[in-house]
């Protein structure tokens, strides 16, 4: 059964997460929050791995995904039901490609698409960043807030914030820095997180 | 033009985007540069122009965009199961890689060192995707009223417990109806 509601769910991801694979961001905490397969921090962790092996991100991230809840079987299961509408969706447009390009509803529905993409992947920025940065764990589905602070945490991760402030710096303005792979970045966090035992561990 | 049907074509198919799923690193946009050389200078598969085109649609339509514009390059050249074997050929490397890697990290996850390791990734991955809604801004919200439907949805996407879904088709209405009632006006 686990597998049917697999290709189901990232049916719906491949169908409606549209711009790449950074925008099946959200479908995929959706995911997790409602089937209890992984928790946020899994799903960072992915990410990462995801970002540092050959491969598409989006494709990366849904056999990981798939592998966490279910095995390999699950891997492959999740990557089919990604695809899928892409090949009927490209399919049928391929054959009606001329009039595809040139239909203004298309283009028009387009129009609120991409930032409506952008905000969902801005959301779940926003969340990562709070849960990882801060503490403050937004829950997607459920609306519930937990603050650290009732539990008597510390509020701001300080290093991690530090570490954010220098990576924003170094991918965004430092010449032939920022053109560098992710993976050099992610390299040089796992780096600083192991010698400032980031994890506390 | 020369047909790439029969078996032998959709092996080929199949290779090839298995090649470049490996060499890809990072997301579509990694890809264009190695399926310019692989697609247009070395198999000849589609001209330059054809490429760009498809790699346009493939970035506004559902799904991963390398594997959109592998099913566009394979259907082009061995019809339905040309797009269908070229798919499974650049998702193959992926999904062995990431199992055997998935499957040896969930071992080492306890290792002290390993945790370390992951809470400092995990600052990096919020800066990349920071970075990617950067980008993305620039290019999607254009004026007042794209930016209006980006923060709605920022805002319900935080704190509506709604799937994802009901915001894409929410905005696609709303896209139509805006661009519709523009033109009415002009």
């Amino acid at each position: 059964m686990i597998y049917l509601q697999l290709f189901w769910e990232f049916f719906k991801t491949g169908l409606f997460a549209v711009g790449g694979g950074m925008a099946t961001l959200p479908f995929l905490q959706a995911i997790g929050e409602s089937t209890g397969w992984y928790t946020y921090t899994d799903l960072m962790n992915m990410l990462a791995v995801s970002e540092s092996t050959p491969g598409p991100i989006g494709i990366n991230m849904a056999t990981y995904v798939g592998f966490t809840a279910a095995g390999i079987p699950g891997a492959v299961i999740a990557t089919l039901g990604e695809v899928t509408p892409s090949i009927i969706v490209i399919l049928i447009v391929a054959a009606v490609l001329q009039s595809f390009r040139n239909n203004k509803y298309v283009d028009r529905a387009f129009y609120g698409l991409r930032p409506a993409s952008t905000g969902l992947i801005g959301a779940a920025c926003v969340s990562v960043i709070l849960e990882v940065l801060t503490g403050v764990r937004l829950a997607l589905l459920t609306g519930i807030v937990k603050a650290p602070v009732l539990s008597g945490e510390s509020l701001l991760n300080i290093p991690g914030l530090l570490l954010a402030a220098a990576l924003i710096v170094l991918t965004n303005y430092v010449p032939k820095v920022k053109n560098l792979h992710p993976i050099v970045f992610i390299g040089l966090s796992a780096a600083v997180g192991v010698v400032f035992r980031f994890a506390g561990a | 033009m020369e047909s790439k049907k029969g078996s032998g074509g959709l092996w080929s198919l199949f290779w090839t985007f298995a090649k470049m799923g490996v060499m890809t690193f990072g997301g579509g946009m990694a890809m264009l540069p190695i399926l310019q050389r692989e697609v247009v200078d070395n198999k000849g598969w589609a001209t330059e122009e054809e490429l760009t085109d498809y790699y346009a649609i493939g970035q506004c339509t559902p799904g991963i965009i390398a594997v959109n514009t592998a099913t566009f390059i394979g259907q082009k050249c061995g019809g339905m199961m040309g797009g269908i074997m070229a798919t499974l050929g650049v998702v193959f490397p992926s999904v062995v890689i990431i199992s055997i890697l998935a499957g040896l990290i969930s071992n080492f996850a306890d290792l002290a060192w390993v945790k370390n390791a992951f809470a400092g990734i995990q600052v990096c991955v919020c800066v990349l995707i920071f970075n990617a809604v950067m980008k993305l801004l620039k290019k999607s919200v254009v004026d007042k009223r794209t930016a209006v439907i980006f923060l709605l949805v920022l805002a319900g996407g935080l704190f509506l417990k709604l799937s994802p879904v009901w915001f894409v088709i929410a905005a696609a209405l709303a896209g139509i109806l805006l661009k519709n009632l523009e033109a009415k006006q002009a």
